[in-house]
């Protein structure tokens, strides 16, 4: 246990690190309101992807969703489409952007519920399940808007959601605090929390203990469907319009933030908050990096180079190792993994 | 093949050898990958005869190289329980800096040295891949995903992103030396390109390796049940080492028969490919948690995919249906394996 907090810790502590590193580089426009409001806007989208990502990595049994940003696409472009035939955006723009929101959500979950059905009845690999299903949502993506950028546009609500302020807080990220908060006290405070844990621990004790195991397994997954869609209504506020491949390298950067939180990728261990704090310093980096003036090409081989970094970290506990001193004798794994 | 292999022996020593169409499925799971084959062929045939033209079907065996190649990287890999999404920038990564790398330092490098070259490259990457699975011990997917990115990051922002569009002469002309040529009904003439020849021998060593050296058996034990296999004496490291180190020179080699093929070298080519070849490769019967699997399944599934690819415009469906038609299908052959399996 003593794990969770150092985890957390550490996350905070590279938060205020990259924070102070941002202000030297820049002399101080880094910590400007008007750039910590533009990083703020941009971390909900790929933030609650990765919540999705930790919910099936925390389900245990190989569980990852590889399906998130497809969904997310799909979700938008398909409500879009949908919407814009019965509603005009810019005539009723307040009753579009309800109906458009209220579709998008219902897309992912559906997309969602599909995964984990057909994870939890028909006994198909997670990851198997979800590449197939990410390229069947793309392409149904392709199919519905024919391969083209499918218009939103600024009606009412949406353009608040995508770039108005409360307290000079973006809405969207506010958003993201709330949905983060809400999917965190259900782990914490209910019963599902509890289930999904200790499946990720150990399936097969969970099934003799009587968790109703397909039930856990659906409701993750659809819950991470569902976190999709809202990021597919985020994406198309602040964009104006959708498209089938929009954020293509969000997948690996929702599974970098997974693993920077500390997500144990074999099940059984995850903390929202962790997820949030690591999406929020991957921004700061991401945004440090282009203060610095470094290509974007720079930054994927940081990523990769960042992700394989905290594997790293976790294998070996160097967190631990840092904060309690010389505890490097026994860096042993109590069970040997099989490679998934 | 473990299971299969013991069910060909359970059916050599009883006593009833019935050759019922669930066992043959059970035992050979690739049957039903042909016949979709067949039958996929057969519709396109009737409902478009010029589908039978050579030029067609050299097309598609020309199609099927890269692929081929990246499909029996991947399938080795799953075979063993792991999977691997980086071997497309190993290819991009190879092909690239062996073309800056002749072009630039070394024009007069013979063809023959310059594949063993990108091979060996890809070999060396693989390997780092090969160190980090075993040593993280993370699931491969994350680790992989991870050298994807590692290694393009650095092929794009350390080597160059400029489109290289005249080859140095000797990779052009391997890609243009024709293995045989026909004339086609219009006059005009057909080449399959002597490098199609390089799919059926890896096909070839894939299998020798599979099914005849004390690796295969070593692979499959791992794929079977990792924890047994290192008890039995097979060191992981070594089989880790050895897999990803395998799947990495097929893909350096895939890589440099892409550049000779289409003659350029574009750094941006191949990424993005790599869910179509896993495809291939569980279409091909191999299950994802490794242990099972043959060469010959996955050549054909990796011929389903290309030929899925490029038929479906032949036969009037429109071409933006291609992704959600190819991930069905692996969901249909996903969910049909596994109930295959519950029932045995």
């Amino acid at each position: 246990m003593q794990k969770t907090g150092g985890q957390l810790a550490m996350l905070l502590v590279i938060n205020g690190l990259l924070l102070i590193a941002g202000s030297l580089i820049s002399s101080g426009s880094f910590l400007s309101i008007f750039n910590l409001q533009s990083m703020a806007s941009q971390v909900p989208e790929i933030g609650l992807l990765a919540i999705g990502v930790m919910l099936a990595m925390c389900a245990g049994n190989g569980g990852i969703d590889l399906s998130g940003i497809a969904l997310a696409n799909l979700s938008g472009v398909m409500s879009a489409v949908i919407m814009s035939s019965f509603l005009s955006a810019t005539d009723n723009g307040m009753a579009f952007s309800l109906a458009f929101i209220a579709g998008a959500i219902l897309v992912g979950l559906a997309g969602g519920v599909i995964n984990g059905l057909l994870i939890s009845r028909l006994n198909i690999t997670p990851i198997l399940c979800t590449l197939g299903t990410q390229m069947a949502f793309m392409g149904l993506a392709v199919v519905v808007s024919g391969g083209k950028a499918v218009m939103v546009g600024t009606p009412a609500l949406l353009s608040s959601i995508g770039n108005d302020m409360i307290a000079a807080v973006p809405i969207s990220f506010l958003i993201f605090v709330v949905v983060a908060g809400m999917v965190a006290a259900l782990l914490r405070f209910t019963p599902y929390g509890l289930w999904l844990m200790l499946m990720g621990t150990n399936p097969k004790a969970a099934v003799y203990a009587g968790f109703p195991k397909n039930g856990v397994i659906v409701a993750t997954y659809a819950m991470s469907g569902m976190l999709s869609g809202v990021a597919g209504i985020i994406i198309a506020a602040r964009n104006v319009n959708v498209k089938f491949d929009y954020g293509s390298s969000y997948l690996l950067i929702a599974i970098l933030i997974t693993v920077m939180a500390g997500v144990k990728p074999e099940g059984g261990y995850g903390r929202v908050v962790c997820v949030v704090l690591s999406a929020i310093a991957l921004q700061l980096m991401s945004s440090l990096l282009n203060f610095g003036g470094l290509s974007n090409f720079v930054r994927d081989f940081a990523w990769g180079l960042l992700l394989l970094t905290f594997l790293a970290v976790g294998r070996y506990d160097i967190a631990g190792f840092l904060s309690l001193g010389r505890r490097s004798q026994n860096p042993s794994v109590p069970v040997p993994q099989t490679p998934k | 093949m473990n299971a299969s292999r013991t069910g060909e022996l359970d059916g050599g020593a009883g006593p009833s050898r019935s050759f019922s169409f669930g066992e043959l499925v059970r035992r050979r799971p690739e049957t039903i990958t042909f016949l979709l084959l067949v039958a996929i062929c057969t519709s396109v045939a009737i409902a478009n005869p010029a589908f039978l033209q050579p030029s067609t079907l050299i097309d598609i065996g020309r199609a099927s190289v890269v692929m081929g190649l990246f499909a029996l990287g991947v399938f080795i890999i799953l075979a063993a329980g792991g999977i691997d999404v980086s071997f497309t920038a190993i290819a991009a990564f190879t092909m690239y800096s062996m073309t800056v790398l002749v072009q630039s330092y070394l024009p007069n490098l013979p063809i023959v040295v310059i594949i063993l070259m990108a091979t060996l490259g890809g070999a060396a990457l693989g390997i780092v891949n090969g160190l980090l699975v075993h040593h993280l011990k993370v699931p491969s997917l994350i680790v992989t995903i991870g050298t994807q990115y590692l290694f393009r990051g650095f092929l794009l922002s350390f080597i160059g992103t400029v489109w290289i569009m005249s080859l140095p002469p000797q990779m052009g002309a391997f890609g243009r030396m024709p293995l045989f040529q026909i004339e086609s009904g219009n006059g005009a003439l057909i080449t399959l390109p002597f490098y199609f020849l390089v799919l059926p021998i890896a096909a070839g060593v894939t299998w020798w390796i599979l099914n005849r050296t004390l690796m295969g058996r070593a692979i499959f034990a791992v794929g079977g049940n990792a924890d047994i296999a290192s008890r039995l004496g097979y060191s992981l490291r070594t089989v880790h080492v050895f897999l990803f180190g395998y799947a990495g020179a097929l893909a350096g080699l895939a890589g440099i028969i892409h550049v000779c093929a289409n003659r350029q070298a574009n750094p941006f080519d191949l990424v993005g490919t790599e869910i179509n070849v896993i495809a291939a490769v569980v279409l091909g019967g191999a299950r994802i948690t490794g242990g099972t699997g043959t060469v010959l399944g996955t050549i054909l599934g990796v011929l389903l995919i290309v030929v899925i690819n490029s038929v479906l415009v032949m036969v009037g469906i429109p071409s933006t249906w291609q992704r959600l038609v190819v991930g069905s299908f692996i969901l249909l052959a996903a969910a049909f394996f596994v109930t295959r399996q519950r029932r045995k």
